[in-house]
């Protein structure tokens, strides 16, 4: 979330599209229901099914899954021909003015650059002009036919509201006051949110669905307002903090990235990644960049990383592409893979295509599970009849399973949607011998570091380096590890203005990242949540609730990355002088000689507001960008490409090019491409969900849930079960390309045929919470049927729209 | 102590009591005594916590018995919505209000579990045995198949035949160790649970 839950109750306007935050995340929805109830503030829920949401919405509009860029494309196309965007807002804080290179094109659904085979772009014409003195060339009237504006206006002016009805099935006139609403949020005292969760992510182009919703937001000057912003429902507990602490194959922590293989050495690596302004007096923070990486070096190898040896930069891994989990389950499937440890997820659930990964998992050598609970994943070999038809004689894999604390046995800190880090508090023992994670991962480390001291091997000096200070080396604390990656001074910091002043003594908390340097005297394990454990202790454990602006930000709570700040891009809810865009919801302003107010401020503390300084100080152009420049996989500006199961066969914006039907920069693999379904075959269109009864595949396990909701089903519309003769309450077999799973038909109002270029389609709704292990009814994993395709840009999996065929059982 | 609402009573009775009763030192609020549910509570320890499922993050209130005394394993009661949080206000969602049914489910896993190839049975084996067959198969397979340099002579320090998935409600603390030890391997198929 830019913003964050309380916040939600600014709001004039919201848009829930891509998610069910009534469903999925009830306690945060109560913060709309506020802003309906207190501000007068107005609902709108887009979605293919009448959900949760939907029915205290004001005004609810059907959509085709997969379609959100037509809708969302279609609503800026409004925005720009009815000029019902906040003028002051777009041409000081955006880069609509900026004038893009004469090469770049955009024909036939395909931006220039193109490669057919690679399935990938040469994105070097994706980007700015530059003058004489190495800045961006802009234009501030508007007209130059390369600006921003201008690109973005024509890139649009095919998303019609005809088109709209065509793709997506909304009707016109819906879709027209769904446009007049969000419009309604352009004068600079009124606010649009948007919350959306993995309805967006979830798509072959999720990544361009969420960035068109921004552009969106953009037009409106509704980022960095209180009650606006683009929110993110993160769908797991930490899944926030795991992102942050970047466990993903080519991140590192805070956002920093790991080096590619053609980065050899360390100047090269930090030069590509230090952004140096593309216009005057911007801040482009991250060329603080090597501040951060030195300092979490020090973090990680300790007095092994020295100038002299770049920084341990060679115990680095180099990539050489990704190495998602989707990559991983392929190599699995071919064999590749020996080992895997899966620490609290249950990949054979949540990985798309089942059988894929249950081959992978069978042709592993060792599979590691840790969790507090049984899973399907650490039972994969077991028969469990139809649901998991395998031969255990027949599976090699040697299988540990390693039991865990859960929550209440632990302390520690997660990060929720807000970006809050919540530390929590140990209540109980576990049970048996379930041991903390922390403590599993420290003794494996030791057992190996042990191995390669007395054994040797290969390249043993990054495991025998790791800087590994804690009292207890075979269980560090929490406490320990939280102050780590909060960061310290390793030797007393004189003071840069005044070296004879020590700012820090050796070994004191950091009170931010504004403390970090470069040059291995601070030690910070993750720039981001730097000062989260400052010098005066643990503010994370803070607990004063209190609201002393009425607008909901209660600063003594918690804390918020970065820096305790709450609302992200809070420079640009002030004008160039200073002044709040909202009067009402002041949330920062100039007082004269600094910012201040009921955040604090994402801009330079003491820089006047008028020094032309853009609010958006990571980007290095200061402002925010229309134009994604090399940023996206597919693109500079969002286009819609139709699902890789598409019930229409061709993209109704591209028909006569094949090459444009589906995101033609995804990547996808053979097997995976061969393993796709024609409409011709499984002719429904089928979105998987939650309910809010469940929580994923945990709650299968624990009673009440299962009490609840105990019986696996699927959703069907009322016009398809006629169609099909299928009764409520009775058995049905949904089949995609991949496999098939057995379920209880509820046949709903909620869910109606829609108007597809002249064509009947269905929706199918598939509740993802049943599996083979667990005290509710024994059900069939859903992703038996999820096509293995990802997200362009990050590779989340296609679960929101595929074709499946629905038959009685 | 008089006046005193039911909680402070608990901000005070956690802080200063960690054994006894507080209703046994004759130190109740008034309407303690004439409410069932507060001399309950009242035995207890508060521990506050939040909710590990969604992102919402919701204060909750843990309530255990056994009070850290020899012999005693704490064990959770009760939980519920902490009221004094700014997002939930005391509020639990359906998952939430059941959280004590899983800390105490019959699918909680209690010992190091072995599933051996070809068998369909787990055995139960300690935990040194699993940690260190682990590290002996990680080791081996690490030194077996990491590559220090490519055919051109890149320097790659790469280890990609193991992998790892990290957890979607592990503390940052876990997070945080977990990426640094395997980091410090050189492992590159590693992921977490953001998009799925
Ligand atoms: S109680 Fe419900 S809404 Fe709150 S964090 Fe838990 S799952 Fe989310």
């Amino acid at each position: 979330m830019t913003n964050h839950w309380v916040d939600i109750k600014n709001a004039d306007i919201i848009l829930i599209m891509g998610g069910n935050a009534a469903e999925a995340h009830p306690c945060g929805f109560k913060w709309v229901t506020e802003a309906k109830a207190h501000r007068g503030a107005k609902l709108i829920v887009v979605d293919p099914r009448f959900t949760r949401s939907a029915s205290v919405a004001d005004v609810y509009a059907p959509i085709r899954t997969g379609t959100d860029i037509v809708f969302l494309g279609g609503v800026i196309r409004h925005l720009l021909e009815k000029d019902q965007i906040q003028h002051e807002y777009v041409r000081n804080y955006t880069d609509l003015s900026f004038i893009v290179r004469e090469d770049f094109s955009f024909e036939d659904g395909l931006f220039s650059g193109y490669n057919p085979e690679k399935r990938r772009y040469d994105k070097s014409s994706w980007d700015y002009e530059r003058g004489e003195d190495g800045y961006v060339k802009t234009d501030p009237t508007l007209q130059h036919p390369r600006c921003v504006y201008q690109l973005m206006k024509q890139h649009y002016a095919r998303y019609t509201p005809e088109m709209v009805e065509r793709v997506c099935g909304t009707p016109q006139a819906k879709f027209l006051q769904i446009c007049e609403m969000l419009a309604s949020t352009a004068p600079a005292n009124r606010v649009a949110t948007i919350l959306y969760a993995l309805g967006w992510a979830q798509h072959s182009i999720g990544a361009q669905i969420i960035r068109t919703a921004a552009m969106m937001q953009l037009l409106l000057g509704n980022i960095g307002m209180p009650g606006g912003g683009i929110n993110a429902l993160r769908g797991h507990s930490n899944i926030q903090g795991l992102t942050d602490l970047g466990l993903m194959s080519n991140l590192l922590p805070g956002y920093l990235t790991l080096p590619n293989e053609a980065e050899q050495d360390l100047p090269q690596y930090l030069a590509a990644r230090t952004l140096k302004p593309l216009r005057p007096n911007q801040m482009s923070y991250w060329q603080n960049y090597p501040k951060f990486f030195v300092s979490l070096m020090k973090a990680w190898w300790g007095k092994a990383a020295t100038a002299e040896n770049n920084w341990a930069y060679d115990y680095l891994p180099k990539l050489d592409k990704l190495y998602d989990l989707l990559q991983v389950v392929e190599l699995m499937a071919q064999g590749k893979m020996n080992g895997y440890i899966c620490q609290g997820f249950n990949v054979l659930a949540a990985a798309p295509n089942k059988a894929k990964v249950l081959e992978g998992l069978a042709k592993l050598k060792y599979l590691v599970v840790m969790d507090p609970l049984a899973t399907e994943t650490s039972e994969f070999w077991r028969n469990a009849g139809e649901s998991n038809p395998v031969d255990p004689s027949k599976i090699q894999t040697e299988v540990f399973r390693l039991p865990t604390t859960c929550f209440a046995e632990e302390d520690g800190s997660l990060v929720n949607s807000g970006r809050w880090l919540q530390w929590h508090w140990k209540g109980a023992e576990p049970p048996g011998e379930a041991r903390s994670d922390i403590e599993i991962m420290a003794e494996l480390f030791l057992r190996i570091r042990e191995r390669y001291r007395r054994e040797g091997g290969t390249f043993p000096a990054p495991i025998l380096d790791l800087w590994w200070p804690y009292a207890n080396e075979a269980n560090p604390t929490p406490e320990e590890l939280a102050k780590e990656y909060s960061g310290k001074a390793l030797v007393d910091l004189p003071d840069p203005k005044d070296p004879a002043r020590i700012v820090r003594r050796a070994g004191e908390q950091l009170a931010g990242f504004a403390e970090l340097r470069d040059d291995g005297s601070t030690a910070c394990g993750c720039w981001i949540f730097s000062g989260s454990w400052g010098p005066t202790g643990n503010l994370m454990a803070r607990r004063d609730n209190s609201d002393p602006t009425g607008i909901g930000q209660t600063l003594g709570w918690s804390w918020a990355w970065p820096a305790n700040r709450r609302i992200l891009y809070n420079r640009a809810s002030a004008d160039l002088q200073g002044r709040p865009f909202d009067p009402q919801r002041k949330l920062i302003y100039w007082n004269g000689k600094a910012w201040a107010g009921a955040d604090v401020p994402d801009y330079k503390a003491d820089e006047p507001p008028d020094t032309g300084m853009g609010p958006f100080i990571m980007n290095p152009e200061g402002v925010a960008r229309f134009f994604a420049r090399a940023g996206m996989a597919e693109g500079p500006f969002p286009e819609h490409y139709e699902p890789f199961e598409t019930p229409l066969g061709y993209n109704p914006l591209h028909p006569k090019t094949p090459a444009a039907t589906s995101n033609p920069a995804a990547r996808v693999f053979a097997r995976d491409l061969a393993d796709m379904g024609k409409v011709e075959e499984f002719p429904h269109v089928a979105t998987t969900y939650r309910l809010t009864e469940h929580f994923h595949y945990w709650t299968k396990n624990v009673r009440l849930n299962a009490i609840v909701q105990p019986e696996q089903f699927v959703e069907i519309g009322e016009a398809l079960a006629k169609e099909l003769g299928i009764a409520n309450g009775e058995r049905v077999k949904v089949s995609s390309k991949r496999g098939y799973i057995k379920a209880v038909a509820l046949v709903t109002k909620r869910i109606r045929p829609l108007t597809i270029e002249g064509k009947t389609v269905h929706h199918v709704g598939i509740p993802i919470h049943w599996g083979f292990v667990g005290i509710a009814k024994p059900g069939f994993l859903a992703n038996a049927l999820t096509p293995s395709v990802g997200d362009g840009n990050i590779q989340t999996p296609e679960f929101k729209s595929f074709l499946v065929k629905v038959e009685k059982a | 102590m008089n006046g005193m609402n039911r909680r402070q009573f608990f901000k005070v009775s956690a802080a200063m009591l960690s054994g006894s009763s507080m209703a046994a030192l004759g130190l109740a609020p008034q309407t303690a005594l004439a409410e069932v549910r507060q001399y309950k509570l009242a035995r207890m320890t508060e521990t506050r916590n939040t909710c590990p499922y969604c992102s919402v993050g919701c204060g909750i209130l843990m309530y255990g018995l056994g009070d850290g005394a020899k012999n005693a394993k704490a064990t959770i009661v009760h939980i519920e919505g902490d009221a004094d949080h700014p997002v939930n206000r005391g509020t639990l969602c359906p998952k939430g209000a059941s959280l004590i049914d899983f800390i105490h489910s019959p699918n909680r896993l209690k010992q190091p579990q072995y599933r051996a190839p070809g068998s369909d049975k787990w055995q139960t084996i300690s935990w040194d045995e699993a940690l260190d067959r682990i590290a002996a198969l990680m080791k081996a397979d690490r030194d077996a198949n990491f590559v220090e340099k490519t055919a051109e002579g890149k320097t790659v320090n790469r280890w990609l035949t193991t992998g790892m998935l990290a957890a979607s409600a592990s503390s940052n603390e876990t997070a945080y160790l977990t990426h640094k030890i395997v980091r410090s391997l050189g492992m590159l198929a590693f992921d977490n649970q953001a998009r799925v």
